[in-house]
């Protein structure tokens, strides 16, 4: 790789400050020093835990919150060092598909001005018939009628919604697209349209995606490169199928074994009774010296619980932040069978 | 955009329920009776304040000694007080008066107070902070005692009594409005705007106001009420309009010495505050119901109910 | 079965009635039945009306929303009951994990307060009790730091958090009958995993019936015994989830299995590769087609099939089994698969 990533994220950092009343507590570290870099015309998955960071992080990379620590560099540029002039000019090339697709559209709007909203950072804002042809043809190609555009949110089905928020987030024409769960209230049929789409975008526009997905089975079918976020911070990150198929982290490998699948009807058989409290430490206060999954991996050994494992390069382009890492390269070096055995 | 891209085929969009939620106007009235009866009473009482400006059966202000503390049906509909002027005259001279100076005095309140409440809102840290201690401090002042003070600052009458009025509003809608617009920047449509490069100006014009519209109209209708009473409790201790000047206030200050022969003079101004603040405060309760969407449908729900809009009992006289 | 089923719904239809224009069905014909401990899956289209098939069980549906039909909780009409009677129904007889999350909770209120607050109302306990099972709950829903992340408010969750708040809120009073509308949507898949366990062990030790909407068919195998598929507001398919998944009959069933995405063991995702879909979209509620609704995307559709709408057939061993199409084979000895289950144990 020769060329500059298209986006840069170097030692993120974010706090949220405690809240006060019930017993001041410390602030709550939702991202931890998390760097990745995303190529021009690559997608990016960003798999994890839920509350792990991931929202956090998108809203960064979008400069909507400024980090605790850290900084992001798109196209060349600190996003965090540019005038406000200059970055809103800036915008037009990123945007974002939210999670929650009944939070992120104004009910008081009607479509075609939540569609048309991004069209504000251009400099020459196009007439209302042009701005009018525009978000009919950005609904059509998320597959909603034109019809759409004078009707309002309430009217619309989740899925529906987040038709019309991909629509948003298109409009501009972006370089980068952060779709935050994006796919996730589609039906199958309809999700598959959307991640063509990406396909499509990335093929003939060089559009690049950090695609934040619960959903494993997308983020194999349409991901170069993933990430694995666990409690704030990336625990692996590698080629989407070589991760997927040979997992180097504890977690990645959990991740990988509770996915359903349409092959396995019925509750699994019962498993050694699962512990039902608080297997999780905290999330919050002082960094702790241990390893975050510590608690729930099969492979913890007394050092994981008194250091805690950076990221460090495995083979060249994986990375991993596991002290067993080897152990678990070796465990499996042959491409994961879904039966195999998982013992350390 | 590629229109080439995999989705481009139709539909899907729901062409249905254009005219949005609300029901249609002559079903409203059915469905909602207080509403009705609180949107009845107020436009009657405008009706009559607006027509005393042009016609009133007698000049309120002439005095006929002679037929002084008349009956109603008497002489007049009303009958006539200790000077002999007109009891209905007065009371429709009054309306005007009673309701210019409430309504003056709210939409001043809500002006100022929204705008301290929304720029709250947006520039939450030190502003929202001073903004909001400024309206305590404001509010722990009695209207009566504001009422007094500025009386011999701007003088007796109307201005003083609006801006008396308009002060003790002003924290009311600013606390209405902060806490309401703080729930709606929260939301992700404005990260999705704030994405979209617009400032806190325009995300709170084209954003938070639309979406705050209710709870302030809501808040406007009860206002009005207790606007009335205030103003009514003003010119009973003889603040507020200077002496001629016919308020409902002042007639009911009047009626006392009169109680045992006369009380008609007292009960006719008394029915009339009580009738115009029922009124604002059925339509404003009535148009809380309407226009929460989703009110109708979703009862019993904790739904993202904006806080209630806060009614302090104070200021009545 | 002699006995009374917990849910029955005959020939339910939903039409919203827009002031100043044409009426719009949305659900039509949707007929189902639920006993004491039984799980239904629900698939289909966006916008198919799953949603609104739940509000209709929960009775919030729209108010510009008319129901005609019947739904029927332990023998009791709910479509005519008064709202008064519905407050002792909704949270404690049928209780409703909500799509939205971010709709179902109070911006404005603690997150453990509006836990308590279902517990208080039902139970009648004390706050303080009611408090400690909220926290509790929090707990169960795997919110880490449960104690402390009580007094947060919603917009100081993650997506994923205010979805399990909101599954907290359904599962506190333990209902008979548990709507879960696309639950686990914003949830890592070990949290997902763990959820559709709490969700299982309420159905095995207290016999709760789960009607459990997803568009996750992985989800749905995982924990529905029984699947409908819905398309354009109608049931086209229902039947065992199993018999659903390995041989199903509708066109549109089939098209779904074939658009999951999958990951594909050694396959790399070569550049072009794209993933199946179903040609066209869903006709608009208000201009449906005559004839069978799918027609118009079905790859099997014949004239016969744009003339009437199809009848619902029912087949199967038992009878267990129903679809509408014209087309779908109905004889084909269901493949004897006696233990079908598990084939990857996890
Ligand atoms: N405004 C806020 N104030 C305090 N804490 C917050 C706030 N927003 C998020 N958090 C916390 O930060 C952590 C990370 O949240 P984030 O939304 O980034 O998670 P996520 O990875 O997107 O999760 P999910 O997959 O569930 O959406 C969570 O523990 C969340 O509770
Ligand atoms: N208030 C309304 N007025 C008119 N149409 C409406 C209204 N609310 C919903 N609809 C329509 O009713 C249909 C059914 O919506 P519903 O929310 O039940 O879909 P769904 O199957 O749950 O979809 P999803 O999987 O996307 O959540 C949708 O097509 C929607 O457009
Ligand atoms: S460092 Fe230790 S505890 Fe953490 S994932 Fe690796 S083996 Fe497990
Ligand atoms: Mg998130
Ligand atoms: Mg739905």
């Amino acid at each position: 790789m020769t060329a500059a990533p298209l986006l840069e994220i170097r030692g993120m950092t974010h706090d949220y400050a405690g809240r006060a009343g019930f017993g001041r507590g410390p602030a709550l570290r939702a991202l931890d020093n998390v760097s990745l870099s995303i190529d021009a015309g690559t997608i990016f998955g960003l798999v994890g835990e839920s509350g792990c960071g991931k929202s956090t992080l998108a809203r960064l990379v979008m400069a909507l919150d400024r980090p605790s620590a850290g900084t992001v560099r798109f196209d060349g540029e600190d996003l965090f060092a540019l005038s406000a002039a200059a970055l809103k000019r800036k915008r037009r090339a990123f945007q974002m598909v939210f999670q929650d697709p009944f939070g992120s559209l104004d009910p008081r709007q009607t479509v075609e001005r939540i569609v048309a909203e991004p069209l504000h950072v251009l400099e020459t804002r196009p007439s209302r018939d042009e701005q009018r042809e525009r978000v009919a043809a950005m609904l059509d190609s998320v597959g909603l009628h034109r019809d759409a555009a004078t009707l309002y949110p309430h009217q619309f089905s989740g899925g529906q919604r987040q038709r019309i928020a991909i629509a948003r987030a298109l409009i501009t024409e972006p370089r980068l697209v952060v779709a935050d769960e994006a796919v996730s209230a589609l039906d199958l049929s309809v999700q598959a349209q959307v991640l063509n789409l990406l396909l499509d975008l990335r093929e003939t526009r060089g559009v690049t995606f950090l695609f934040i997905s619960h959903n494993l089975g997308a983020v194999d079918c349409i991901a170069d490169r993933i990430g694995v976020m666990y409690r704030g911070r990336l625990v692996e990150s590698g080629p989407a199928h070589a991760v997927f198929e040979h997992p180097h982290h504890p977690y990645t490998r959990l991740l990988l074994e509770a996915e359903p699948d349409i092959a396995r009807i019925g509750p699994p058989p019962h498993r050694s009774q699962p512990q039902t409290r608080s297997l999780s430490p905290p999330a919050v206060g002082v960094p702790s010296p241990a390893c975050a999954f510590a608690p729930r991996c099969p492979l913890v050994t007394d050092r994981c619980r008194i250091e805690r494992p950076e990221l460090r390069t495995l083979v060249p382009g994986r990375d991993v932040a596991c002290h067993h890492a080897e152990t678990m390269r070796a465990a499996f070096s042959r491409p994961t069978q879904p039966d195999a055995e998982f013992v350390p | 955009m590629p229109r080439s891209a995999a989705l481009s085929e139709p539909a899907a969009g729901r062409a249905a329920d254009r005219a949005g939620h609300r029901a249609p106007a002559s079903r409203v009235w059915l469905r909602h009776p207080p509403l009705a009866l609180g949107a009845l009473i107020t436009v009657a009482l405008a009706a009559i304040a607006l027509l005393s400006l042009v016609w009133t059966p007698v000049s309120p202000a002439r005095m006929q000694i002679a037929f002084r503390l008349q009956a109603p049906l008497a002489r007049g509909l009303l009958g006539t007080d200790q000077f002999g002027r007109d009891v209905l005259s007065m009371l429709m001279a009054g309306a005007w008066n009673s309701l210019s100076i409430a309504a003056s005095a709210v939409a001043i309140g809500t002006a100022i107070g929204t705008l301290a409440g929304v720029a709250g809102a947006a520039r939450r840290g030190l502003i929202e902070a001073a903004l909001m201690r400024g309206c305590d401090v404001l509010f722990a002042v009695p209207p009566i005692l504001s009422a007094m003070m500025l009386d011999a600052f701007l003088g007796p009458g109307r201005r003083g009594a609006i801006v008396a009025i308009a002060v003790f509003m002003v924290p009311v809608f600013a606390r209405v409005t902060g806490s309401a617009a703080r729930q709606i920047w929260a939301r992700d449509y404005i990260l999705a705007a704030r994405g979209a490069g617009k400032g806190a100006t325009l995300i709170t014009i084209e954003h938070v106001l639309p979406n705050i519209a209710n709870p302030i109209i809501v808040q406007v209708a009860i206002q009005l009420g207790l606007a009335i009473l205030t103003e009514a409790g003003l010119s009973f201790l003889g603040l507020g309009m200077p002496p001629p000047t016919p308020t409902w206030g002042r007639m009911l200050a009047d009626a006392q010495t009169y109680l045992g022969v006369a009380p008609w003079l007292a009960i006719v101004p008394g029915c009339a505050i009580v009738v115009t603040v029922l009124g604002f405060n059925l339509l404003g309760d009535g148009l809380r119901d309407l226009l929460d969407p989703r009110a109708g449908g979703r009862r019993g729900l904790s739904l993202p109910a904006l806080e209630p809009p806060q009614t302090p009992d104070r200021g009545a006289p | 079965m002699t006995t009374m089923p917990l849910l029955q719904i005959d020939n339910l239809s939903v039409t919203m009635m827009p002031p100043g224009a044409a009426p719009v069905p949305i659900l039509s014909d949707v007929s189902l039945t639920l006993d004491k401990g039984a799980t239904l899956g629900i698939v289909g289209e966006s916008g198919s009306g799953k949603s609104m098939l739940s509000l209709a069980i929960m009775g919030l549906l729209p108010p510009t929303a008319r129901a005609a039909g019947t739904i029927a909780l332990n023998g009791r009409q709910l479509l005519t009951l008064p709202e008064s009677a519905w407050c002792r129904i909704r949270g404690r007889r049928i209780g409703m994990i909500f799509q939205e999350p971010m709709t179902a909770l109070n911006p404005a209120m603690r997150i453990g307060d509006q836990i308590a607050e279902g517990i208080i109302w039902h139970r009648g306990v004390a706050r303080a009790v009611a408090r400690r099972a909220a926290i509790d709950l929090l707990d169960q829903v795997r919110i880490p730091d449960a104690k402390r992340r009580a007094a947060s408010y919603p917009h100081e969750m993650s997506g994923g958090q205010r979805q399990r708040v909101g599954i907290a809120i359904a599962l506190a009073l333990q209902p008979d009958l548990m709507i879960a509308d696309e639950p686990t949507t914003a949830l890592d898949v070990t949290v997902q995993a763990e959820i559709l366990d709490i969700l299982d062990e309420l159905v095995r030790e207290r016999g709760m019936a789960l009607i459990i909407i997803s568009h996750d068919l992985g989800v749905i195998a995982r924990a529905a015994h029984r699947t409908i598929v819905m398309y354009a507001g109608t049931g086209m398919e229902a039947g065992p989830t199993v018999a659903l998944l390995r041989d199903p009959r509708h066109p549109y069933t089939t098209g779904l299995l074939a658009a999951m995405p999958r990951r594909r063991p050694g396959v790399g995702s070569g550049p072009g590769s794209r993933l199946a879909t179903i040609p066209g979209t869903v006709p608009g509620f208000a201009d449906m087609p005559a004839g069978c609704r799918f027609a118009g995307r079905c790859a099997r559709q014949t004239g016969a099939c744009r003339e009437a709408t199809p009848a619902w057939r029912l087949f199967g061993s038992d009878g267990g089994r129903g679809v509408r199409c014209l087309h779908a084979q109905l004889d084909a000895a269901e493949p004897d698969r006696p233990e079908p289950d598990r084939v990857m144990p996890l």
